[in-house]
C-alpha cells in the first residue's frame, strides 16, 4: 500500500469526509473522529467514512483526552473542518500546530478560512453557488442548478488530500509540519474547466447550456446533446473531426442496418460535413431522424453498439445502470467489506494491477491503546 | 516566480498526452514548485492548444489558446517526435530524469511506443507512472474512446443535473476529467512519497469513469442498500427547505438555505412575514416542502427587488446560509477569491497578460505559486534537455539534425 506507513486523524464533517477516504484508499490508516452518539446509518456517512476506523470522543473529556493526545502525537495528518460544532473546541489548527510542529494540519472550510467571507455559512448549495458551478448548470434561461448529488465536498475534499500529501512530502524533507488551507468555494473553480477564460481573454460570457451546446456552429445552430431514448436519454453530439466523422458515419450505417429512415443524413458526406458551417436549419434535418431512431434504442444497447462500433458518445446513465455496468464489474470497482454484504465504490485507484480492498467497515471502532509508533511519526 | 522554497522543488514530471485529465494534474504540482515537462510534437501539440476556443483575440493558433493555458501554467513545453526511433530514445533519456509520468493516451499507446511502465521501470526502478483515461486500462471496454463531456453522463453526473421531469443537463466542459486529475495528484503524490521513501516505484491504473462515481458515492451505496434510485430534483434538499436558487434585480439569482426552524424563522423575519414561522403551512420542513410554491413565491417577491450580493449580504447578516450565483465575470470581482488572490496574472509571451487559476488549497509555510505562464509549444527544448536532462551538446545537436525537436 502507497501510505501504509501514514496515521491520519480525521475530525471533518461532511465537507472534508471524501479527504480521509481517498487516503484511505491510498492504504493510510485513517482513524475519524466522532462525537459520541453521532448518526453513522445515512448512505452519505457510510460511503465517504468507509475504508476507516472511528475513535468516539467526547469533546474535552478528560478519559477522551488520555487516548487522543498519544494518537495525534503519532499521527502524520489531521484533517479538519473548522466551525464544525462538535469537535472544533478540540481540534483548533493553530493549537495543533503548536502542539505537534512535525503534523500536517489540513484545514477545509467552505470560503476558507481568511478573506471577508471566511466567516459566511455554506453549505453544498452555497458552495455550488460561490465557486460559479450553478451559473453553468441549468436551462438556459432558467433556474441555475446543481448536481443534486453534494459536489463541493467531493471537489474540496479531493483537493485537501493533495494539499496534505503535498505538504506530507516537503515533511518528509524538512521535518516541519505544515498547515494546509482548504476553500471549498476555491476548489469547485476547478470543475469550471476553461469557462472563466472566456471572460479574461474574449470577454466572453459562458453560461447554461442545459440539454443542447451552443457556440459550435459560426451560424449560431445550436446541436443537441441529450436525446430521449427508450428507457431514458442518450449523451450523443454531432461532432467534427475524426473521431466525429467516424462517429457519424457509424450511427448512419447503424441506422441503416435497422431500416430506420434516413431522412437528410442517406445524403451526406460524412468526410466533408462541417458542424461548424450548420445553420439551425440544417442541425435540425439532420438531427430529426436520429431522433426517431434513438427513441427505440435502449441505453446499455447504446453503450454496447457506441463500443462495438468506436462511436463517441455514452447514455445518461442512472445509479442502477452503472451497478450493473459489465465494465465496473469486470476491473472489480464495487467491493464490500470482509464480513459484510454492504457494498462501496471501491479504492478509487488501481495500484501495480490491483485495486486495494477495503479494510474496514463504516464505523468499525478503533482499539483505545495508543497505536505503535510508525516511521515518519512525530519525533 | 515565488522566492518562497517550494514543497515540490526537487520533484521531476513528466507529461505524455494533453487536453484536460493529463495534464491538470501537472500543472496543479507545479503550482506547488514540481518541474513539469509537458511533452508534445510539433505535428501532434496538445488538442488543447488548436480545437477548443477562446482564443486571444479570437485569433487561433498554437500559442493562444485560453483552454491549453489555463491547465498548463508553471510548465515546461518540449516537443520530441515519439515517431522517430531517435524521439524513443530521448523519451528514455527523460525517463530516468523523472520521478513521475503522467499519461493520458488510449490503453496500449505508450507501450506500442516503446514506453509501457514495464520498459521505463528497468530504467529508473523508482518511476512512478500515472496512466489514466476514460475506462482504465483493463476490462471489456478499456479501448473505448471519449470525451469527459460526454463521460459524465455515463457517471450518473448529467442524470443527477436538472428539474424532476425535464432532461438530464450538460455540465461545462469535461467535468470528470477534473474530477479524475484531482484524485489522480493524491494518488501520484502518495506514490512519490513511497518512491523516495523506499525506492520503489508504482504503476497507477485511474480510471475517469470511476474517479467521477466517487463523487456521487452515496448514491450508489444508497441504491444497493435499498434499491432506491437517486434522481434530479432541481435545487431541492431532503433536510432543507427552502433549498433553491432565487431570482434578484438584474438577472441575479441567489442560492440560500434553511437547515433548522431557527434558520427558518430568521428568514421569515428578514423577508417581512415574522409570522411564517409560526404558520401551519410553513412550520415544519415537511410542511414546506408541501407548500413550496407558496414559500417561494414571498421568498422571490424579497429577493427580486435586491441585488444578488444585498440579498446575500442581508441573509448571511441574519445567520442563513447564501451566496450570489456567481457568473464567470462574477469570479474575478468575488471578494473572497479576490482575497485568495485565485486568478493570477502572468505575462505569456505571445497573449500577453492574462489570468491563471490557482488551485483551492494552499500550503502555509510554503505557498504555491502560479510559477509562470503556459508554455509556447517547444519553447524550453534547450532548457530542459540541456540543463535539467543534462545532454551534452553534441547529444543536443544530434536529436537536433535528426528531426526530433520538429
Amino acid at each position: 500500500m502507497l501510505l501504509s506507513d501514514v496515521l491520519v486523524i480525521d475530525a471533518t464533517d461532511r465537507l472534508g469526509w471524501l479527504a480521509g477516504r481517498l487516503l484511505a484508499d491510498l492504504g493510510a490508516d485513517v482513524i475519524k473522529v466522532e462525537p459520541r452518539g453521532s448518526d453513522r446509518t445515512s448512505s452519505q456517512w457510510r460511503a465517504f467514512n468507509v475504508n476507516k476506523r472511528v475513535l468516539e470522543l467526547e469533546p474535552g473529556g478528560a478519559a477522551d483526552r488520555e487516548h487522543l493526545d498519544p494518537l495525534i502525537q503519532t499521527a502524520d495528518i489531521c484533517l479538519l473542518t473548522p466551525g464544525s460544532p462538535a469537535l472544533s473546541a478540540r481540534f483548533d489548527p493553530a493549537v495543533l500546530r503548536q502542539d505537534y510542529p512535525r503534523l500536517v494540519v489540513v484545514a477545509i472550510a467552505p470560503f476558507g478560512r481568511e478573506g471577508p467571507r471566511s466567516r459566511w455559512k455554506g453549505t453544498d448549495l452555497e458552495i455550488m453557488a460561490a465557486g460559479g458551478a450553478m451559473a453553468l448548470a441549468g436551462e438556459p434561461d432558467g433556474m441555475p442548478v446543481r448536481v443534486s448529488e453534494p459536489q463541493s465536498y467531493g471537489w474540496a475534499g479531493a483537493q485537501a488530500a493533495i494539499g496534505a500529501l503535498i505538504a506530507l512530502y516537503r515533511r518528509d524533507a524538512t521535518g516541519h509540519g505544515d498547515l494546509v488551507e482548504v476553500s471549498g468555494q476555491a476548489c469547485v473553480v476547478t470543475a469550471l474547466s476553461h469557462a472563466p477564460a472566456f471572460v479574461d481573454l474574449n470577454g466572453i460570457e459562458p453560461t447554461r447550456a442545459g440539454a443542447f451546446i451552443t457556440g459550435r456552429s459560426i451560424k449560431g445552430a445550436r446541436y443537441r446533446v441529450f436525446w430521449p431514448c427508450r428507457d431514458g436519454y442518450i449523451n450523443f453530439i454531432f461532432y467534427g473531426g475524426v473521431a466525429g466523422r467516424r462517429t457519424n458515419a457509424q450511427l448512419v450505417a447503424w441506422m441503416r442496418e435497422r431500416g430506420a429512415e434516413l431522412g437528410v443524413l442517406a445524403d451526406i458526406d460524412w468526410k466533408t460535413w462541417d458542424p461548424t458551417k450548420a445553420d439551425q436549419a440544417e442541425v435540425d434535418a439532420v438531427e430529426a431522424p436520429v431522433g426517431r431512431f434513438f427513441s427505440r434504442i435502449a441505453k446499455r444497447e447504446f453503450l454496447i453498439e457506441a463500443h462495438r462500433r468506436e462511436m463517441l458518445g455514452y447514455p445518461a446513465s442512472t445509479v442502477a445502470d452503472i451497478a450493473s455496468d459489465p465494465q465496473l464489474e469486470a476491473r472489480g470497482f464495487f467491493q464490500t467489506v470482509a464480513g459484510s454484504r454492504e457494498r462501496f465504490c471501491g479504492s478509487y485507484a488501481v495500484i501495480d494491477g490491483a485495486r486495494p480492498a477495503l479494510r474496514h467497515a463504516p464505523g468499525e471502532p478503533v482499539a483505545l491503546d495508543p497505536p505503535r509508533r510508525r516511521a515518519g511519526a512525530q519525533g | 516566480m515565488s522566492a518562497v522554497p517550494q514543497a515540490l522543488a526537487d520533484v521531476k514530471v513528466l507529461e505524455f498526452g494533453g487536453y484536460a485529465a493529463g495534464p491538470h494534474i501537472g500543472k496543479v504540482l507545479a503550482n506547488y514548485g514540481a518541474r513539469s515537462i509537458h511533452v508534445e510534437s510539433r505535428q501532434r501539440p496538445d488538442g488543447f492548444r488548436i480545437q477548443y476556443p477562446p482564443f486571444k483575440d479570437d485569433r487561433p493558433g498554437y500559442n493562444r489558446s485560453g483552454c491549453f493555458a489555463f491547465f498548463n501554467d508553471s510548465k515546461y513545453s518540449v516537443t520530441v517526435d515519439l515517431k522517430k526511433r531517435e524521439g524513443i530514445a530521448l523519451a528514455h533519456r527523460m525517463a530516468q530524469w523523472c520521478d513521475l509520468i503522467i499519461e493520458n493516451m488510449r490503453p496500449g499507446v505508450m507501450e506500442r511506443l516503446g514506453l509501457g511502465f514495464a520498459a521505463l521501470a528497468k530504467l529508473n526502478p523508482r518511476l512512478v507512472m500515472l496512466s489514466t483515461c476514460n475506462m482504465g486500462q483493463t476490462g471489456p471496454r478499456a479501448d473505448q474512446p471519449g470525451f469527459g463531456s460526454q463521460l459524465s453522463a455515463l457517471a450518473g453526473l448529467c442524470g443527477l443535473t436538472g428539474v424532476p421531469d425535464g432532461p438530464p443537463m450538460l455540465l461545462y466542459g469535461p467535468y470528470i476529467d477534473y474530477i479524475a486529475s484531482v484524485t489522480g495528484a493524491s494518488a501520484a503524490m502518495a506514490a512519490v512519497i513511497r518512491s523516495r521513501r523506499s525506492g520503489k516505484g508504482a504503476l497507477i491504473d485511474l480510471s475517469q469513469y470511476e474517479s467521477g462515481l466517487m463523487f456521487i458515492g452515496a448514491a450508489l451505496h444508497d441504491f444497493f442498500a435499498t434499491g432506491r434510485l437517486a434522481e434530479r430534483c432541481g435545487n431541492d434538499d431532503p433536510d432543507a427547505v427552502p433549498h433553491g436558487a432565487y431570482q434578484c434585480s438584474e438577472r441575479e439569482w441567489v442560492a440560500l438555505s434553511c437547515w433548522s426552524q431557527d434558520e427558518f424563522g430568521a428568514l421569515a423575519q428578514l423577508i417581512g412575514h415574522p409570522d411564517l414561522a409560526n404558520d401551519a403551512r410553513f412550520a415544519t420542513v415537511p410542511s414546506r416542502r408541501a407548500n413550496t410554491e407558496a414559500l417561494d413565491a414571498l421568498i422571490s417577491a424579497w429577493t427580486a427587488g435586491r441585488s444578488a450580493e444585498a440579498a446575500a449580504e442581508s441573509l448571511q447578516a441574519a445567520g442563513i446560509a447564501a451566496y450570489p450565483v456567481v457568473t464567470m465575470a462574477g469570479l474575478f470581482r468575488d471578494p473572497q477569491l479576490f482575497a485568495r488572490r485565485q486568478f493570477r496574472v502572468r505575462r505569456h509571451p505571445e497573449m500577453g497578460d492574462h489570468a491563471y487559476c490557482f488551485p483551492g488549497f494552499d500550503l502555509a509555510e510554503a505557498p504555491g505559486d502560479i510559477i509562470g505562464p503556459a508554455p509556447c509549444v517547444g519553447a524550453d527544448n534547450e532548457f530542459v534537455f540541456r540543463d535539467l536532462i543534462g545532454l551534452s551538446q553534441d547529444e543536443y545537436e544530434s536529436y537536433r539534425r535528426c528531426g526530433v525537436f520538429d
